[in-house]
């Protein structure tokens, strides 16, 4: 990954306290695995930015090396990647999404 | 990008011989599976480190080759 992407990446995580990179947009969203997180957070009303990589490739590819993690969609929360779609489901299921949301004060609804 | 059922297992195992696999090829097409996977491997780590442990046994190959992989994965006590 060239070093333009990595500060690139790095800007839209600082910047964004909940961010999605997804395939799609929240609205429309191109693929099962980003609606389904998708959903998850607009369930619990929490205020997202998506980052449709299916609009930059540089991003598609960068994100996967920066957080070493192979798959689309990713969340972000205030900088800390808490991980893919499996993830973000099973920890919904459990209320620990929710336990990290409060950790970090996102505001969300119960 | 389509990889058969058994080469996952292969590879899974290869990498963490303890292992009890399951896999279903969800639609048929050698390109959605989902996998359940239980070893001694993952206990005491986080969920993304057991995620990562799977990726890095199927050699990259997660993304490219392979489509979609849901995962669960679970520590033996």
């Amino acid at each position: 990954m060239n070093e333009n992407t990595n500060i690139k990446i790095k800007n839209i995580i600082d910047k964004n306290e909940v961010c999605l990179f997804m395939k799609g947009t929240p609205e429309v969203p191109q693929c099962g695995f980003s609606l389904a997180v998708s959903n998850v957070l607009k369930h619990l009303e929490v205020k997202f930015n998506g980052i449709n990589v299916l609009d930059d490739p540089e991003i598609r590819e960068g994100i996967k090396i920066y957080s070493d993690w192979p798959t689309i969609p990713q969340l972000y929360i205030k900088g800390e990647f808490i991980g893919g779609c499996d993830i973000i489901k099973e920890m919904f299921e459990k209320k620990e999404l929710q336990a990290k949301l409060t950790e970090k004060k996102i505001p969300f609804k119960n | 990008m389509s990889l058969k059922l058994e080469e996952i297992k292969k590879l899974i195992k290869e990498a963490m011989p303890d292992a009890e696999v399951a896999i279903q090829d969800l639609a048929g097409d050698e390109n959605h599976y989902s996998a359940t996977i239980k070893s001694k491997i993952f206990t005491g780590k986080s969920k993304i480190d057991q995620h990562k442990l799977v990726y890095k046994a199927l050699k990259g190959k997660m993304g490219i080759e392979l489509h979609a992989l849901a995962l669960n994965t679970m520590e033996i006590k």
